[in-house]
């Protein structure tokens, strides 16, 4: 399913976010430094952000059009999104917040069974426990889940190893893998670590300044010897 | 206590109670709207909800007796529609109070609402959730103790009311006298005795809100 960047016009602090690209890979790496506009580019497919101008398209779905004064609700946009501080619900058991979508009168057929979902991220174990309760890594495999399991069209996922040391790094990175290898949803991976966006992505966008400044395989962009890391 | 200091007391505790449960809808649409929100007249808004609570409470009880009295723009829909009197009656007790109180009600619950993570009621919108399920099942249950801590407060500023009730519902036996009416009237009477009493339910029970309330104030949950 195609993602379609059009005319994009957004005012951050500095500078503005300001592209037009599509996106045809299953995982596209948003790559730059800190204060690039990677997050605010994701909040905007996310609908959680008002552009100057954009139009945003994911296969025949009109996401925002400001020419056309369109701007579909974000409960109807089916994007999952996994922010860098999860925002996982403190005061539902995890069992709860990976079902909350299933609960949600829009919640279309599942595309994905519970179980398998659970299986796949390991967190059967964690169930009934509150989220409080949980380690770093576990809550990102908890927060992966409940975002699968809204059966979304596309994945976004904002840095989901930042907050991690190495050790828990090298712990989630295969459960990224598995959901890419296991779940058909596009994703969208905001990274500033080229040995993630090497290891996870099939195309990398280079941001600098809310502007693109390169994109092409991880190989294309790192070298070669970066992306042989994957 | 006799039979007649216990309806007082037993009048004082339910109208305080039912004026609070009647403000609380209000309330908390007040207060959301206060803390999640930006609209034109939003400050106006802020300053006339927190009007009651600076201005003399006698004054405000006039304006509510010019509002509800049979010659007021309210008092006289009500009359001449309903047949409903509302001045020197039970019901303009429960307004006095619930006007009174509302403030310390929207203070509370706009804090508690405020200290939840917007980003979790927008992570609940992108997993499908609409504005009704995102209140009831993210910002409601997080701002709960703050709210609930917000009730408590109106309920004990509504049993302590005096000045505003005085002048909308007066004080009459077995109608509108409150607990605070009553002791005024008899010190007022040199009933001392009547009046510690009273005095000592009446604190007890403003103790005895004002203290859970800190409690739910001080271990309210984080988001």
């Amino acid at each position: 399913m195609t993602l379609k960047l059009q005319n994009i016009s957004l005012p951050l602090a500095d500078f503005a976010l300001e592209l037009d690209v599509e996106c045809h890979q299953r995982v596209t790496g948003i790559f730059g430094p800190s204060g690039a506009g990677k997050t605010s580019l994701l909040e905007l497919i996310a609908g959680l952000r008002q552009p100057v101008s954009a139009r945003i398209t994911l296969g025949t779905t009109v996401l925002t059009d400001t020419k056309a004064g369109t701007a579909l609700p974000v409960r109807e946009r089916r994007i999952a999104y996994v922010p860098q501080d999860l925002a996982l619900f403190p005061h539902l058991p995890v069992r709860a917040n990976v079902l909350y979508s299933r609960k949600s009168q829009l919640s279309p057929e599942p595309m994905f069974q519970f179980e398998h979902v659970v299986r796949l991220l390991e967190i059967e174990p964690l169930l009934d426990r509150e989220i409080g309760r949980l380690s770093g890594g576990e809550k990102q495999r908890v927060a992966l889940a409940r975002a699968i399991l809204s059966s979304p069209h596309l994945l976004l996922l904002d840095e989901p190893l930042s907050g991690l040391d190495a050790r828990l790094k090298s712990q989630i990175l295969p459960f990224l893998r598995r959901i890419k290898d296991e779940f058909p949803i596009p994703i969208l991976y905001v990274t500033h670590h080229v040995d993630e966006a090497s290891a996870l992505c099939d195309e990398v966008l280079v941001l600098e300044r809310g502007r693109m400044t390169r994109r092409g395989t991880p190989a294309e962009v790192f070298g070669p010897s970066e992306s042989t890391a994957r | 206590m006799t039979a007649n200091e216990w309806q007082i007391v037993w009048f004082t505790a339910w109208v305080s109670a039912l004026s609070t449960l009647l403000i609380l809808p209000f309330g908390l649409a007040t207060a959301w709207l206060l803390a999640r929100k930006d609209w034109p007249g939003k400050s106006i808004c802020e300053t006339l909800v927190a009007l009651p609570l600076v201005m003399p409470p006698v004054a405000t009880g006039l304006i509510l007796l010019k509002l509800l009295g049979r010659r007021g723009p309210i008092g006289s829909f009500l009359h001449d529609t309903l047949g409903l009197d509302v001045v020197f009656t039970w019901r303009a007790v429960l307004i006095a109070l619930g006007v009174m109180s509302f403030p310390l009600l929207v203070r509370s619950a706009r804090v508690a609402f405020e200290e939840v993570n917007p980003r979790l009621e927008q992570i609940a919108r992108t997993l499908g959730a609409g504005e009704w399920r995102v209140f009831l099942t993210i910002t409601a249950p997080l701002a709960a103790r703050g709210i609930a801590a917000g009730l408590l407060l109106a309920f004990a500023r509504a049993l302590g009311e005096f000045g505003a009730t005085i002048m909308v519902a007066g004080n009459i036996p077995g109608q509108t006298s409150t607990l605070s009416l009553a002791i005024f009237q008899s010190v007022e009477l040199g009933e001392d005795e009547h009046a510690l009493g009273l005095l000592a339910v009446s604190t007890g029970l403003a103790f005895l809100a004002v203290w859970v309330s800190e409690y739910l104030f001080r271990h309210r949950r984080r988001a």
